[in-house]
C-alpha cells in the first residue's frame, strides 16, 4: 500500500468522553467485522477492561476504508489508556501516530484530562481535530463546547463533526475527516530500519509479540534486527498486522506502517516500550527520540498467600510485565509475610490492576502491604538512599534528613464545590498555587500535593466531594524536604515488618489510630487478650485491644447436625491455613490489606 | 470397623402447632391433615430399610420432631410396634420420646409408658413466661408442671427437662430461677443449651447484630452456674449441654457421640451406617409419595478419625486412648501428638489413658475441634 494512503491515528479524550465507542464505531464502519462479531467493546478486550469501563493496555486495530473520493485508505488506530497513571503508555502510543481525534463529551465539556492529552499530543507533534461526542444527549451543548475547545485548548473546533459514537450518528463525517486531517506518514522504505515499540505482548505460542511503527526502512521474516537500547539481536520470524482481535501475518512492514513482529525473543526485558528497532546488518544513524526508563510512582510488597506459590509469582510478574513494561519488581522477604516481591508501578490503579490480573489470569492468591511513593533518605554520612521499603528506613540517628514526591496537580471542577476541593487539599497538605476560571461556571485549580497523600484515596475524596463534577490530573514536579517518620504496628507487643509505612508527622497520630481500628476489626479473637499499638521512633501512639474469646463452641450437636457441623470445622481450619504467624498470634492476610482502605468508613 | 455394638434408631415427626421462631429443624405447622398419610409412608420406609439393615439389633429408640407428641399416641405406639416387629430388640433398650408441654396429656403418656416408651423429654426451655413468650413457645410454665406431673403418674421414671440459656431478655438471676425450679422436681436429666441463632430463621434476622441478647460473658457465666448448680442437686455434666444423675445418661445421644451406628427414619432424618452418613430430603410431599432417596457420604479413615475426635470430645470424659488404636491401628498420639500438645500447652485439654478438654476447653470446643480436621 502507497504510505499516501495510510493514516495512523489515535483518539483521547478525558475518561467516560466515548473514546472506545467511537473506536468500536469506526472499526464497524470501516467494514472489516460484522456486527455480530463484534463484542460490546472491541479494543477493550481484557475482562478486568470491559468490568470497569476503562482501557488499560493499549491495543490497536488496522481497517480499510473507502473513502468519498474513491480510493481506499489503511487506517492504523492505536488505541490509548485513558488514566493518569498510565501517562507513559499514552505517550508511546502517541509518539507511533501522526494525527489524534480528541473527543469531547458534549455536556461535560473540557476537562483535566482532556487538557492533559491534547498537549501531550502537541508534544508529539500531532495533528489534533476534535469531535463533540453526545450530541443527543439531553444535555448537551455542543456550541458551548466548541467554544470551550477553542477558548481553554486553542484549536479551532467550528466545523467539528457533532456526533453520538453510541448511536451511529455522523461517524461517516469523522471517517472523512481521518483522511483529510491526518497527515500521511512520512519516511523512507529505503533507509536502514527504523521502528518504534509501542508496546508488547506475550503469547504462550509466539512468544514475545513486538507492536511496532515502522519510521524508516523495512522489515521481514528472516531479517536479523536489533534492538537499540537493550542490545538484544535476534532473527524475525513473523510480521504481520493486527487485524480486530486476531493477528493477519504479512510479508514485510515497510516504512508509515504500524504491525508486529515475532521473532523466538525469550527474555521479555529484551523488548523495552519506546526502544528503537533496527536492522542489525545495516543500522540506523540513532535511535528515536523519546525513549525512557519508567519511574515507578508507588511501591509496595506483593507475597504469595501461600508461600509455596512464590516461584509461580515470580512466573507470573514475568510475564506480566512483558505485557506492561512499567511493571517494576524486585525479590524481597519479610518476617511477617516471607518471600515475596517489592513492585513499582505508574499509580494506585495501576497496582490495583496488577494485583487483579495476577489474582485473575494467574490464580494466585496475593497478600499486598501498604502502598508507598520513593522518598529521598540523605544520611548524616553524606549518603543518599532511594527508600521504597520502609522497613529499609535507616535510624533515626543516621538520617540527616528526607525528601518525598511533589506533583503538581490540576484539578478542574464547577464553581460551587471549589471550596470542598480547597479543603480536601489543604487536608492533604497541599500547597496552593492558582485558580482561573475557564468559564463563568467552571474553574482550574493548581496545587502542589504530596504524592504520598494521593495515593491512598484522593480520588474517591475527590468524587464524592463533587458530587463527580471534578477532574483531575498530576505530574511529578519533584523532591521537597519533608518531616516524614515511620510508623510502626505491634501486635500483642510484636513489631510487624509488612504494616510499617512512612507518613508525615503531623498525620502520624490520625493514621496510627486509624490503622488499630482497622486491625482490631480484621484480626480474629484469640485465647488470650491481643493489644495493637502504633507506634512513632519507639514511642506508643495509638492503642487498641482484641478482646479473648471466651465462647466458641456449639451447644447441640445430635444425628442431623454431624455432616454440617464437620463442615462449620472445616472451614474453622481451613481459615487458620489462610492465616500468618506473627508470635503467637494469627493473623488473616487481608489485615496487611486493610490499610489500603483507611478512609472507607 | 467392629459392628458387634447395637444400633440407635432415630424416627423424625416433622409437626409442630406452631413453629418456634428460634427454630431450624424441619418441621411444619398446620399439616394436621397430613398426619395419617405421613405415619404411613414411614411404615413403608421401615420395611425397605429392614430388608436393609434388619440384621441389626437395637438398643435405643428416639422419636424427636418437630413435636411427637402432637399426633395422636397410637400414631408413635403403631410406628414402635412396626419397628419391634421388624427389627431385634435387646434386653433393656432405652426408648425415648420428646413431649411438649402443651401436648403431654395424662392419656397420651401413659399409652407410651405402656407401649414400652421408658423415657421421656420435655421441652419446657425456661420457668419464665415472659422468656416463653420471647421464644414463641405454645406453652406456658403451667402446662409444664401438669405435663410433668402426667409423666410421673403414667410411671416414667426416666426424664429429661430442656433448658435454654442466652435468651433475649433473660438475666443471670431468672436463668437461676429457671435451674432451681426445675432441678427442685427431681427429672433424672437436664438438658441446657445456649441459645444458637440459626440462619434462616426469624430469630436470626431480629437479633444477628446480637443487640437485645445477653453478651458472650453472661452466656459463660450461665454455663458455668449450670454445672455449679447442678451439681448441689446431684446432677453430673456429662456433655458440654448434658446433666444427668448417675446412671441417667442418656444412651441413645452418647451413640452419636461415640460414633455407635443409627438409622434415621423419617422425613429429613439422618444415618451413620457402616461408615457412611446419610441425610434424607426434606421434602414432605415425596416422603409421603414414598421417596426415601437420600445423600450419602462414605467417611474414608482421616474422617472417621476426624470425627471420631471432634464428637467424642463433646463428652466430659472424652475419648479413649485405647479405643482409638483398637480402631484406626495407630495410636492418637502419633497421628495427634502434635495438636494435644498444643492444646494442652493452651490450658485446653488433657490426656492420660483418655484425651478431654478442661473446662476453659469446652468453652472454646470449636476452636479445639478443629484442630483435629486435616
Amino acid at each position: 500500500m502507497n504510505r499516501d494512503h495510510i493514516r495512523n491515528f489515535c483518539i483521547i479524550a478525558h475518561i467516560d468522553h466515548g473514546k472506545s465507542t467511537l473506536a468500536d464505531r469506526i472499526i464497524e464502519r470501516t467494514g472489516l467485522l460484522t456486527e455480530r462479531e463484534m463484542q460490546a467493546q472491541v479494543l477493550d478486550n481484557m475482562d478486568l477492561e470491559r468490568e470497569r469501563g476503562i482501557t488499560i493496555k493499549a491495543q490497536t486495530v488496522r481497517t480499510v476504508y473507502k473513502a468519498k473520493n474513491g480510493e481506499e485508505y489503511i487506517f492504523n488506530l492505536i488505541d490509548t489508556p485513558g488514566h493518569v497513571d498510565f501517562n507513559y503508555e499514552v505517550s508511546r502510543s502517541l509518539a507511533a501516530c501522526d494525527g489524534a481525534i480528541l473527543v469531547v463529551d458534549a455536556a461535560q465539556g473540557v476537562e483535566a484530562q482532556t487538557l492533559a492529552n491534547v498537549y501531550l499530543a502537541l508534544d508529539h507533534d500531532l495533528e489534533v481535530f476534535p469531535v463533540i461526542n453526545k450530541i443527543d444527549l439531553p444535555s448537551a451543548d455542543p456550541e458551548k463546547v466548541i467554544k470551550e475547545i477553542e477558548d481553554v485548548i486553542g484549536i479551532e473546533a467550528q466545523d467539528a463533526p457533532l456526533i453520538s459514537a453510541k448511536n451511529g450518528i455522523n461517524i461517516d463525517d469523522v471517517l472523512e475527516r481521518i483522511v483529510e486531517k491526518v497527515p500521511a506518514p512520512k519516511g523512507s522504505e529505503n533507509d536502514p530500519l527504523q521502528a518504534l515499540i509501542f508496546d508488547s505482548l506475550y503469547d504462550s505460542y509466539k512468544g514475545v509479540i513486538v507492536f511496532v511503527r515502522v519510521v524508516n526502512g523495512r522489515v521481514k521474516k528472516g531479517t536479523r534486527i536489533r534492538m537499540m537500547a537493550t542490545g538484544a539481536v535476534e532473527e524475525v520470524v513473523e510480521v504481520g498486522y493486527f487485524g480486530a482481535g486476531q493477528f493477519l501475518p504479512c510479508e514485510e512492514l515497510s516504512a508509515g506502517e504500524v504491525g508486529y513482529i515475532t521473532a523466538s525473543i525469550k527474555n521479555v526485558r529484551d523488548t523495552a516500550v519506546g526502544d528503537t528497532v533496527t536492522d542489525d546488518e545495516r543500522p540506523c544513524a540513532k535511535a528515536l527520540p523519546g525513549y525512557k526508563k519508567v519511574q515507578s510512582m508507588v511501591y509496595c510488597g506483593v507475597y504469595p498467600a501461600d508461600g509455596a506459590k512464590y516461584p509461580d509469582l515470580r512466573d507470573a510478574l514475568e510475564k506480566l510485565q512483558l505485557n506492561d513494561a512499567s511493571l517494576f519488581y524486585e525479590p524481597e522477604t519479610s518476617v511477617a509475610l516471607g518471600f515475596g516481591y517489592r513492585c513499582g508501578f505508574l499509580g494506585l490503579l495501576h497496582l490495583e490492576i496488577i494485583q487483579e490480573r495476577l489474582e485473575r489470569e494467574y490464580n494466585l492468591d496475593l497478600v499486598t502491604t501498604a502502598p508507598g511513593v520513593v522518598y529521598k533518605v540523605y544520611k548524616t554520612n553524606g549518603d543518599m538512599i532511594e527508600l521504597t521499603n520502609p522497613s529499609n528506613l535507616p535510624s533515626p540517628t543516621e538520617i540527616d534528613y528526607m525528601e518525598e514526591p511533589i506533583v503538581n496537580a490540576e484539578i478542574m471542577v464547577t464553581t460551587q464545590f471549589v471550596g470542598s476541593i480547597m479543603e480536601l487539599c489543604q487536608e492533604r497538605r497541599g500547597k496552593y498555587l492558582s485558580m482561573e476560571y475557564i468559564e463563568e461556571t467552571r474553574a482550574l485549580i493548581k496545587y502542589e500535593l504530596p504524592l504520598n497523600e494521593i495515593i491512598y484515596d484522593f480520588f474517591d475524596a475527590l468524587k464524592s466531594r463533587s458530587r463527580g463534577y471534578a477532574s483531575f490530573d498530576y505530574e511529578l514536579k519533584g523532591y521537597e524536604r519533608s518531616d516524614m517518620v515511620k510508623l510502626d504496628i505491634l501486635i500483642n507487643r510484636e513489631e510487624v515488618d509488612a504494616l510499617s509505612f512512612i507518613v508525615h508527622r503531623d498525620s502520624a497520630y490520625e493514621r496510627g489510630r486509624k490503622m488499630c481500628e482497622k486491625l482490631k476489626d480484621e484480626i480474629p479473637r484469640h485465647l488470650f487478650e491481643i493489644p495493637i499499638q502504633a507506634a512513632v521512633g519507639g514511642k506508643i501512639i495509638a492503642r487498641e485491644t482484641v478482646k479473648a474469646m471466651r465462647k466458641d463452641v456449639l451447644a447441640k450437636c445430635y444425628g442431623g447436625d454431624i455432616t454440617r457441623k464437620k463442615k462449620l470445622l472445616e472451614k474453622q481450619k481451613e481459615g487458620k491455613k489462610r492465616m500468618r504467624q506473627i508470635g503467637n498470634v494469627e493473623i488473616p492476610q487481608k489485615a496487611f490489606m486493610s490499610v489500603l482502605k483507611l478512609d472507607e468508613d | 470397623m467392629k459392628t458387634d455394638r447395637g444400633v440407635g434408631i432415630y424416627v423424625h415427626i416433622p409437626f409442630c402447632k406452631r413453629k418456634c421462631d428460634y427454630c431450624d429443624f424441619v418441621s411444619f405447622a398446620g399439616k394436621e391433615d397430613l398426619f395419617s398419610a405421613y405415619f404411613s409412608a414411614l411404615g413403608s420406609e421401615i420395611s425397605q430399610k429392614k430388608d436393609k439393615f434388619g440384621a441389626l439389633t437395637v438398643d435405643s429408640v428416639f422419636f424427636g420432631g418437630g413435636t411427637p407428641s402432637l399426633p395422636e399416641s397410637s400414631c408413635l405406639t403403631g410406628i414402635l410396634d412396626v419397628l419391634r416387629e421388624k427389627f431385634n430388640f435387646s434386653k433393656n433398650p432405652e426408648i425415648t420420646t420428646e413431649v411438649n408441654p402443651d401436648s403431654g396429656s395424662f392419656e397420651k403418656l401413659k399409652a407410651y409408658k405402656e407401649a414400652g416408651f421408658n423415657r421421656i423429654s420435655i421441652g419446657l426451655q425456661s420457668a419464665n413466661d415472659e422468656e416463653l413468650k420471647t421464644l414463641s413457645r405454645v406453652h406456658d410454665f403451667k402446662k409444664f408442671t401438669v405435663c410433668y406431673e402426667n409423666a410421673l403418674r403414667a410411671g416414667f421414671t426416666d426424664i429429661n427437662v430442656d433448658l435454654m440459656s442466652a435468651i433475649p431478655g433473660q438475666t443471670l438471676k431468672s436463668y437461676e430461677k429457671t435451674l432451681k425450679t426445675v432441678a427442685e422436681l427431681n427429672p433424672s436429666h437436664i438438658s441446657a443449651y445456649s441459645l444458637i441463632l440459626e440462619e434462616g430463621t426469624p430469630f436470626f434476622e431480629r437479633f444477628k447484630d446480637g443487640k437485645g441478647l445477653p453478651d458472650e460473658d453472661t452466656d459463660r457465666e450461665m454455663y458455668a452456674l449450670t454445672r455449679a448448680f447442678l451439681k448441689d442437686y446431684g446432677f453430673e455434666r456429662y456433655e458440654i449441654s448434658n446433666y444427668a444423675k448417675p446412671g441417667f445418661e442418656c444412651k441413645h445421644n452418647i451413640g452419636y457421640w461415640e460414633r455407635k451406628p443409627y438409622l434415621g427414619l423419617g422425613l429429613a432424618a439422618a444415618s451413620l451406617m457402616n461408615e457412611t452418613r446419610y441425610q434424607k430430603h426434606g421434602d414432605l410431599r415425596r416422603y409421603i409419595d414414598g421417596d426415601f432417596s437420600e445423600d450419602t457420604e462414605k467417611l474414608d479413615r482421616t474422617s472417621q478419625m476426624e470425627e471420631f475426635m471432634f464428637l467424642g470430645l463433646r463428652l466430659i470424659k472424652g475419648v479413649s486412648v485405647e479405643r482409638f488404636k483398637e480402631l484406626f491401628g495407630k495410636s492418637i498420639q502419633e497421628e495427634y501428638g502434635d495438636v494435644l500438645k498444643k492444646l494442652n500447652k493452651e490450658g485446653l485439654l488433657l490426656f492420660d489413658d483418655r484425651v478431654y478438654l478442661t473446662e476453659k476447653g469446652l468453652d472454646v470446643a470449636n476452636y479445639c475441634m478443629s484442630e483435629f480436621i486435616k
